[in-house]
């Protein structure tokens, strides 16, 4: 009793105090990581199904293969995605650049005959084009990229149909390819596909881009805060139609592995992208406000997408359940994400 | 130096006789207002009395429709914002400018960044450039700022002008426009701006400062001119008038009592 408890007290308090400052700074470092979440919660997604779905080989090469293979073809256009929600837009388009890359190919070189070189400059060039009327029409008309890019997604998923059952008949149009072409876009090993080095590669290649380079720092600002980016002589809207070229450049190439992939086209095929890679991107710890996000934190959330698609056929469950849990995945992402925001505004 | 020395060399920055219409309405008539080296002139007045008006004819967002603008005694068109800062006009707004979740130095360096390598290994020099926004930052007088790495979402609102402040003195930035720079701040923070204004006048930078805060004019303010409805209402040297006398300018000759505590005028030297 008396002065020395009382000085006991606040000595411990004082180095509860300083204990909590120590883990307010800990914690303060790793908000400036924002893949830090991501890869957090792929690991726990990654331990749940490790134990659900004990003994059933979700955990063998097989079963690693089989989500890494569903998370490559949703990283590659997912963290195209991201830097563009980064820099402030949305881009719904996506999908429909898959579907009508794989039936431009497939048309071109499987019914007309068209070396496989040359439609896959077409796509790329189709890909450039529709990126630019996205960037362009949303800086000019000043409309929410979120329509803009609904009415090329419909514009463009409609001319693929229409183009493919005009030229071909059918929504499906087959092209076989052999060859180096096939190993570089649909390649194999053991169950592994080569788009797992793609994604790989996009999700290194846009963290560096995103945190190394002047054009990454422009991103940041343009969706930070634009005003103030445009304030300090960045062009914001030639970066963001810049990232609506990469975003559909990016979806350009999941068609063209697609093409190869399942031995032909079909103009529907990648509507499921449009979501998933939001999702992706927002499991990976990108702030949908804009301005805060990492690639490399993405490629994570493709990860625990895939994890997740893929658990749950092992654990023999419906299926159905994964779309459940992906949907509560998202409200903890999101709510996660915007309490790292606070705390790496307040440390 | 003061209004009276300036006739030694051209002031940075001169209007003379300028007016703006828009759609026939008069924001401002036949305004004059000369800025030279090293002084700090307030310029003052109301809501809606032309203000914001007159520094977008003075940073080239307008450009006036009668009337001249001249630079070190040079008349000038300023087409747009670009035109202004490469004639050393910067300007820094309320908010600061800057964007909340990016570091301070990539913010201090924003539009201008530092790198190193070549080719497609060019990439951002974050060392250097966290070590200069820092030492920038701290040679003005910000000490409190011990990291350049964290988010500029961090600091107070008066640390992020302060930021903005050193970012535009560092790249040329031979007259400053500060629109309001105090008014969203407490009494510490506002007096660390207008330190800090005082240190970027001993170091020779012209600046213009808008407020409508008398206190915080007469703190620091070498020359003040009050603008009333688009018109000069009054300019006068420090000295000239009280702090009740400019409130009184300002609203238009009602009688207003001051409810706010002036702070120390500040040294007109450098302090280091």
């Amino acid at each position: 009793m008396g002065p020395m408890d009382t000085n006991n007290e606040g000595a411990v308090r004082l180095a509860a105090a300083a204990d909590r400052s120590r883990i307010a700074l800990i914690l303060s470092r790793l908000m400036r990581h924002p893949e830090f979440g991501a890869l957090v919660g792929t690991l726990a997604v990654f331990a749940f199904f490790a134990v659900a779905t004990a003994g059933n080989g979700f955990l063998a090469w097989r079963g690693v293969t089989g989500w890494l293979n569903v998370a490559a073809e949703l990283g590659i256009v997912a963290v195209p995605v991201a830097l563009l929600m980064i820099g402030g837009e949305l881009d719904l388009s996506i999908g429909s650049v898959i579907g009508a890359t794989s039936v431009l190919i497939a048309t071109a070189s499987g019914l007309y005959g068209v070396p496989l070189w040359i439609s896959i400059a077409l796509a790329i060039t189709l890909g450039v084009g529709v990126g630019l009327f996205n960037g362009v029409l949303t800086i000019r008309t000043g409309l929410p990229s979120f329509i803009i890019t609904l009415v090329s997604m419909l514009a463009l998923a409609g001319s693929a149909l229409g183009m493919a059952r005009l030229l071909a008949g059918t929504p499906n149009v087959s092209l076989k390819v052999e060859g180096p072409l096939r190993a570089v876009f649909a390649g194999r090993w053991q169950q592994a596909n080569v788009s797992i080095l793609w994604w790989a590669a996009v999700s290194l290649a846009a963290a560096w881009v995103l945190f190394r380079t002047t054009f990454g720092n422009w991103v940041l600002a343009t969706g930070g805060d634009a005003r103030s980016a445009r304030e300090a002589g960045i062009r914001t809207d030639r970066v963001k139609i810049v990232l609506f070229i990469l975003t559909a450049l990016a979806a350009v190439l999941v068609g063209i592995i697609q093409t190869m992939a399942f031995n032909g086209g079909e103009a529907t095929r990648g509507q499921v992208y449009v979501f998933n890679s939001i999702i992706a991107s927002v499991i990976g710890g990108v702030l949908l406000q804009g301005g805060y996000g990492s690639p490399i934190g993405v490629a994570f959330g493709a990860a625990t997408f895939g994890i997740v698609n893929v658990g749950i056929f092992y654990t023999g469950w419906n299926s159905d359940w994964a779309q459940l849990l992906l949907g509560l995945l998202l409200l903890a992402a999101v709510l996660a994400n915007n309490l790292f925001r606070r705390a790496a505004l307040s440390a | 130096m003061t209004g009276e020395t300036m006739g030694s060399s051209p002031p940075i920055i001169e209007a003379r006789g300028v007016s703006k219409h828009f759609a026939g309405v008069a924001a401002l008539e036949d305004v004059s207002l000369q800025v030279g080296a090293g002084e700090v002139v307030c310029l003052l007045g109301d809501n809606g009395a032309g203000k914001s008006t007159l520094i977008k004819l003075l940073s080239g967002v307008h450009e006036p429709s009668r009337g001249q603008l001249l630079v070190d005694g040079v008349p000038v068109r300023f087409r747009e914002p670009r035109d202004a800062r490469s004639a050393g006009i910067s300007t820094v707004h309320q908010y600061g400018g800057t964007v909340p979740l990016m570091s301070i130095a990539r913010n201090f360096f924003l539009g201008a960044e530092l790198t190193k390598g070549s080719g497609p290994f060019r990439r951002l020099d974050l060392d250097r450039m966290n070590a200069i926004a820092l030492s920038e930052i701290c040679s003005l007088g910000v000490r409190r700022v011990t990291d350049a790495a964290r988010p500029i979402g961090t600091l107070s609102g008066g640390q992020r002008q302060a930021v903005a402040i050193c970012r535009a003195t560092y790249f040329g930035a031979r007259l400053l426009i500060l629109d309001e720079p105090t008014s969203a701040l407490g009494v510490r923070e506002a007096t660390t701006v207008l330190r800090l204004i005082a240190e970027v006048r001993a170091r020779g930078v012209g600046v213009i400062l808008i407020t409508h805060n008398a206190h915080h004019a007469l703190s620091i303010g070498d020359r003040f001119s009050v603008l009333s409805h688009g018109r000069i209402a009054a300019s006068f040297d420090r000295g000239e008038r009280s702090a009740s006398d400019v409130v009184n300018l300002m609203a238009g000759g009602v009688e207003l009592a001051s409810l706010e505590q002036a702070p120390e005028p500040f040294p007109r030297t450098a302090s280091a």
